[in-house]
């Protein structure tokens, strides 16, 4: 234990021990503390971070709410109950698990909004795009089964009507059903299995969510005019510009979720699921959690079982090669004027799917839905792959810090 | 373009909350502990908790309660202890292996009039009267629900038939319910002097079901105001650091 012959990196010796042995003090300094990013990344740039940190949340709520859960049909709704009554502060983490899931979507939408919109998907980031789109397949997993575990009527039968379309696969449909139930109907077997794989499943988020990071961090951000970076006088530090700049996101977005965890922590509930689980008893309205409702839409669109089923997947599915569709070389919606009013058509159709997709398949909102569904395909596979034929679009910024400038001098 | 991804999130919002059912707008009535300072008014509750084991309880369970639970409301331990007494439970086995009876305790959970579910609808035409607990949290706009079903039990409109064992009320799913009117003026009388029309019977009560289903709603709401607090004071802090501090990167 003597002095090596490098020159030691930091003056704290304590520092120099561990960087000696895992470089990881140097590691954050590059990472987080010198780490360039574009001048003039606008808040959106800052849902990563939120989405990260309410990962985190809901890891720690999560687990203390798994030290007094109980995953037995017999005993789960009560335990929830016994959580929220003689806990203390259960009914707290409770509230924070259950809006935190939904939050957690919210803040995840704005997310992708913004990587579609700034076209954050295309070279050199695909690969990044597609870890984005597992950690979003992933998270749709983890919510469908934290649903079930309060075991309430929308618990059992979400879960009965979701497992069910997997028997819509044909020749192995009905025997991938039953192993994955674990039984012939949802039942025992499957709540304890569901909560095994729940409390697994965001650690494997957690992985995704590293690699995503590190995907990021490969190639440095994008911006808003989708341009290179030039030079340094187009970036600033991460610390502590950017860190402020998402500091003060998370203490917005720390009002709003506090807002309605303590005074409506029930308003994006299903009131049916604090009626226990009855097998013999159906509602009237069977639905999702609202962030699932746009497939859920598209499922009931179509009058076919495999059908409807493989569109839903479909849906998803098209998502991964959104970088290979698109073959503008503008990244950025503000730089294509007719592309840009489609792709703001598709967000807003996406929340009309969601809307109808939580209300009765019948009438209106059965054809709105349909509707619905045939824009979200054909706008990724017809108007994304042909508009930039047709499009001008208008001409790009010198440079970042022009367009910095530019809009500090507006303002 | 702000506005627009502003007006998408509205929207996203919009279509997060529940959607509008169709009998008409659910009138709202007044409770104490609604809005940002909304606390429990002790006397109601234990005005309420009076008509629910003098009316409700004889077929509604609260199996999710339990004697000592009470204390909130503002009974004193002696008090919940006398509550406790008037019932008994099964406990047991004791040494001989026998199951036997014995006075309920503090720590018993609340008297439920049925053994089972099949007791329970034999009892009441078929129809199963459901566990209290969390009924304000398990109902569409909950205690104004509550409250407008148990006052709104009137005679069928022209040509209307109302099948046998059940009775017209205008809030319920379908028009028809298998509970009789639970609540009339004076059903129950009140050791404070308050005036026991229907209408103070149900507002007691319905209070009742909403501390009985939310016991934690005066600490959450408390504890709201200063977190909410917290992150505005901190937000402003930041704010104006972070104004500061770009200020050089111009």
């Amino acid at each position: 234990m003597s002095d090596s012959s490098e020159p030691k990196k930091y003056k704290n010796p304590f520092l120099n021990w561990i960087e000696f042995r895992l470089p990881i003090i140097s590691y954050l300094e590059k990472e987080y503390g010198d780490y360039p990013m574009p001048k003039n990344c606008n808040y959106f740039w800052s849902f990563g971070a939120l989405a990260t940190i309410t990962l985190v949340v809901m890891i720690l709520s999560g687990i203390f709410l798994a030290m007094n859960y109980t995953p037995h049909t017999d005993m789960a709704f009560d335990s929830v109950e016994r959580i929220m009554r003689d806990v203390n502060f259960g009914w707290l983490l409770r509230y924070i698990h259950s809006n935190g899931a939904a939050f957690f979507f919210i803040i995840v939408y704005i997310h992708i909004l913004r990587g579609m919109y700034y076209g954050s998907y295309k070279y050199p980031r695909e690969l990044n795009w597609i870890l984005g789109v597992f950690i979003y397949l992933l998270m749709m997993a983890t919510a469908f089964m934290g649903y079930v575990l309060p075991w309430g009527q929308m618990s059992y039968w979400g879960a009965t009507v979701i497992i069910n379309l997997f028997s819509a696969i044909p020749v192995i449909g009905e025997g991938l059903k039953t192993w994955l139930l674990g039984d012939y109907t949802v039942g025992n077997a499957t709540l304890n299995r569901f909560f095994a794989l729940h409390y697994v499943l965001p650690f494997v988020i957690l992985g995704v969510v590293g690699l995503h990071v590190a995907a990021v961090h490969v190639h440095g951000s994008n911006n808003p005019a989708g341009i290179e970076i030039k030079s340094k006088k187009d970036t600033v530090r991460f610390f502590p510009y950017m860190l402020m700049k998402d500091a003060l996101a998370t203490c917005v977005f720390g009002i709003l979720i506090s807002a309605v965890i303590f005074f409506g922590p029930n308003l994006m509930a299903e009131v049916d699921n604090y009626i226990p689980a009855d097998p013999l008893v159906t509602p009237a309205h069977i639905v999702p959690n609202w962030y699932l409702a746009p497939f859920y839409a598209i499922l009931r669109a179509i009058p076919d079982k495999l059908g409807g089923v493989a569109l839903m997947f479909g849906s998803i599915a098209i998502l991964f090669v959104l970088p290979w569709l698109d073959r503008s070389k503008v990244r950025s919606c503000n730089f294509r004027p007719i592309y840009k009013w489609f792709m703001m058509l598709f967000f807003i159709n996406f929340f009309i799917l969601g809307y109808v997709g939580m209300l009765p398949a019948e009438g209106l909102y059965l054809l709105v839905a349909r509707i619905g569904l045939i824009y979200y395909f054909v706008f990724f596979l017809v108007i994304t792959p042909l508009i930039h034929r047709i499009e001008r679009t208008t001409s790009l910024p010198v440079g970042i810090n022009d367009v910095y400038l530019s809009e500090v001098n507006k303002n | 373009m702000r506005f627009i991804i502003i007006f998408l999130i509205l929207l996203l919002f919009k279509s997060i909350s529940a959607s509008e059912s169709s009998s008409g707008p659910m009138p709202k009535h007044e409770w104490s502990f609604n809005g940002i300072t909304g606390t429990f008014d002790r006397a109601a509750l234990q005005r309420g908790f009076k008509v629910y084991q003098e009316v409700c309880s004889g077929c509604h369970s609260m199996k999710l309660l339990y004697f000592r639970d009470l204390i909130d409301i503002g009974f004193s331990e002696a008090e919940v202890k006398a509550i406790a007494a008037e019932y008994t439970v099964i406990d047991g086995p004791n040494d001989e292996g026998e199951m036997f009876e014995r006075v309920a305790r503090p720590a018993d959970k609340f008297f439920t009039p049925y053994s089972n579910d099949s007791e329970a609808r034999l009892s009441n035409n078929g129809a199963y009267p459901p566990d209290l607990s969390v009924i304000t949290k398990a109902r569409k706009y909950g205690e104004d629900y509550i409250y407008n079903l148990m006052l709104g039990y009137e005679e069928p409109p022209e040509g209307v038939d109302v099948g046998d064992g059940m009775y017209y009320n205008k809030w319920v799913d379908g028009k028809q319910i298998a509970m009789p009117e639970p609540i009339y003026d004076g059903s129950v009388d009140y050791d404070d002097g308050t005036d026991n029309n229907a209408k103070q019977l149900t507002e007691d009560v319905v209070t009742f079901l909403k501390w009985a289903a939310e016991p934690e709603l005066e600490v959450r709401k408390n504890l709201g105001i200063k977190v909410i607090l917290f992150f505005l004071v901190l937000g402003i802090v930041i704010y104006f650091a972070k104004n500061r501090l770009w200020r050089e990167i111009h």
